[in-house]
């Protein structure tokens, strides 16, 4: 046999094996997740290696604990879940508010300084938000934003801004142009035309960044814990879990029963969205 | 939103009464100027108020003397001092830690973009389950942080772990290993975490460059004699370099700032300190405003130096 007929046949099968090893390793952590988190931390301790749960120890009680509110001798999960929720849909709706119109100047509109701006955003990122978050720390603290869901709503905008202005950019850039002008013809303003011919075109990128938005603002952590950990009653689900965590001799199944709720929603949303998202995401990588 | 963009409507030039000499209405050139910035401005605003004043404002903090207790009292402009940056650069630690941020992040972005690269390369073209196996290969990016360092504790656990469970019975280990608790271990197994759950991101970007390269480069190849691993050598490696330098760029300024991944594996225990943890500790444990703000200095200085030399490398070699 030559080299490339040996070369084709060992690669068809180790592409094989690298697949079903990824697979392996993205998708364990879940399921072991969801394991532990349905078996009495009694049996986790008899038999830490199982790997599935007999249908006799089945248990439902550790999210019970969880989510049951502190005052029944829960954790609370419950309300945490409504924070997070409100936060993030807040901070999302707001960013696309400020973001779709941001987006549309720098990909249509010669404006002093458009050249600049992709490099601001760029910049941007070269600063650790631990950086921004002593300043932050420091205004909210004096403006009595600390402690509030406001002021969090406030921070996750902007972190997720000069990303979103990024990918919506991108996608309107892809529309052709000679149909805004041929609305412009038929007399339709610069606001019209954004709202009649750009916004429905651009929906699915619209939803793509929506959903970045809202997992990004579900999952902070950092912010959360510098802002809100003196006000239990306003932490998110997050800052909940990690609290739990550091709390006194929380059984490991619990935990990860908080995780589960945690993690389930965005990783529902995702499944559900997930070809809207990559496409949305990587729009305009190719040429990079 | 600013609904009273200019160049919406009709600019009120227009309506001037022509009494001296009549202004020339506005041209077109000049109201696309115009409702450009105005519908730019929001995003602009957002980002210099909660971003760009904070950070000119860290560097101020840094040369002064503030500690939470003094806050109310410390002006914009008070007296300024180097006290802050001496302290940080003398505490006992401060190399050490930096020297651990950058073997975190170096480790990091490499192995990210390894995984990313061999995964993307495998899922180029389609089979059965593709689609499933794409998005579930995107799972650690896409879930919460929190949730993901928890689980990966979990499954380390030295008593009730997975991992050292079935090493030791299937792999001969004599003793159960605390990964995360022990200096030897520690700093790698957060790499190896950082790598597992970033590496979709490369994957992602990798994946879209590989289709949009064209199918007659490598059919030309082919038919020229090349194997498999010379195609991959010559042929896609060349295409996706630039792809791969960016992420690089990318990916190790996001490493060098991360605070939430380590501080939740290990809150900085076991050698794995890295600098952002430390201003979380300046700024938390001790209230000392000053000093954290210096040291946020220092890292946001350091990172910049790394970046200057890697772009200045990678500008050379690539071109």
């Amino acid at each position: 046999m030559d080299r490339d007929r040996v070369e084709t046949v060992g690669l068809r099968w180790l592409r094989r094996l690298v697949i079903a090893a990824f697979l392996l390793v993205t998708v364990f952590p879940f399921y072991y997740m969801l394991v532990l988190s349905v078996r009495p931390i009694e049996r986790l301790l008899l038999d830490p290696g199982a790997l599935v749960v007999g249908l006799g120890e089945l248990t439902v009680s550790t999210y019970a604990e969880v989510l049951k509110a502190t005052e029944d001798g829960g954790q609370g999960f419950l309300a945490f879940i409504r924070n997070s929720g409100l936060v993030a849909l807040a901070a999302t709706l707001l960013t696309l508010v400020v973001a779709i119109p941001g987006a549309y100047a720098v990909s249509r509109l010669r404006f002093f300084g458009r050249r600049q701006v992709d490099f601001l955003f760029l910049a941007v990122y070269l600063f650790p938000s631990i950086v921004i978050a002593i300043p932050l720390f420091v205004v909210f603290t004096r403006a009595g934003l600390r402690g509030s869901l406001v002021g969090l709503v406030l921070v996750y905008i902007s972190q997720t801004l000069p990303v979103s202005v990024y990918m919506l950019k991108n996608y309107f850039e892809t529309i052709p142009v000679s149909l805004e002008e041929s609305a412009a013809i038929d007399g339709a303003g610069r606001l019209g035309i954004i709202r009649r011919i750009s916004l429905p075109l651009a929906a699915p990128s619209i939803m793509a960044v929506a959903l970045y938005d809202f997992m990004i603002a579900w999952n902070e952590f950092l912010f959360a814990l510098l802002f809100l950990v003196d006000k239990p009653h306003r932490w998110t689900v997050s800052l909940g879990l990690a609290q739990l965590a550091d709390g006194v001799e929380v059984p490991k199944t619990v935990l990860m029963a908080g995780s589960v709720v945690l993690t389930l929603p965005i990783v529902l949303l995702f499944f559900a969205t997930e070809r809207l998202l990559t496409e949305g995401l990587t729009t305009g990588a190719e040429k990079a | 939103m600013t609904t009273t963009a200019p160049g919406t409507g009709r600019s009120p030039t227009l309506e001037q009464p022509a009494g001296r000499r009549p202004r020339r209405p506005l041209t077109l050139r000049r109201r696309e100027s115009r409702a450009g910035l105005a519908l730019v401005a929001p995003t602009l605003l957002v980002v210099l108020a909660v971003i760009g004043i904070p950070i000119v404002w860290t560097v101020v903090l840094a040369f002064q003397r503030v500690r939470l207790a003094t806050l109310r009292r410390t002006g914009l402009f008070g007296e300024f001092t180097l006290d802050n940056i001496e302290r940080v650069l003398h505490t006992p630690g401060f190399a050490d830690t930096l020297v651990t941020t950058l073997i975190y992040s170096v480790g990091s972005t490499a192995g990210s973009i390894a995984l990313g690269l061999v995964a993307a390369l495998v899922v180029r073209r389609p089979f059965r389950g593709r689609t499933l196996v794409r998005a579930s290969m995107l799972l650690p990016y896409v879930a919460p942080v929190v949730a993901m360092t928890f689980v990966w504790q979990v499954m380390l656990d030295p008593q009730l772990g997975i991992v050292n469970h079935w090493g030791q019975r299937l792999l001969g280990w004599d003793t159960a290993v605390p990964f995360l608790s022990q200096e030897s271990t520690a700093l790698a197994t957060v790499i190896a975490f950082e790598a597992w759950r970033y590496f979709p991101f490369a994957f992602l970007f990798l994946l879209a460059r590989l289709q949009a390269v064209p199918g007659e480069l490598e059919e030309a190849s082919r038919v020229d004699g090349a194997t498999p691993t010379q195609r991959f050598r010559h042929i896609l490696l060349p295409q996706l370099m630039p792809v791969i330098a960016l992420l690089g760029v990318l990916r190790f300024i996001m490493t060098f700032n991360k605070f939430d991944d380590v501080y939740l594996l290990t809150g900085g225990a076991a050698g794995t300190e890295v600098v952002s943890i430390r201003v979380y500790e300046f700024l938390t444990a001790r209230t000392d405003i000053g000093a954290a703000s210096a040291q946020a200095v220092v890292l946001a200085v350091v990172l910049v130096v790394f970046v200057l030399i890697y772009l200045r490398f990678f500008a050379r070699r690539v071109d």
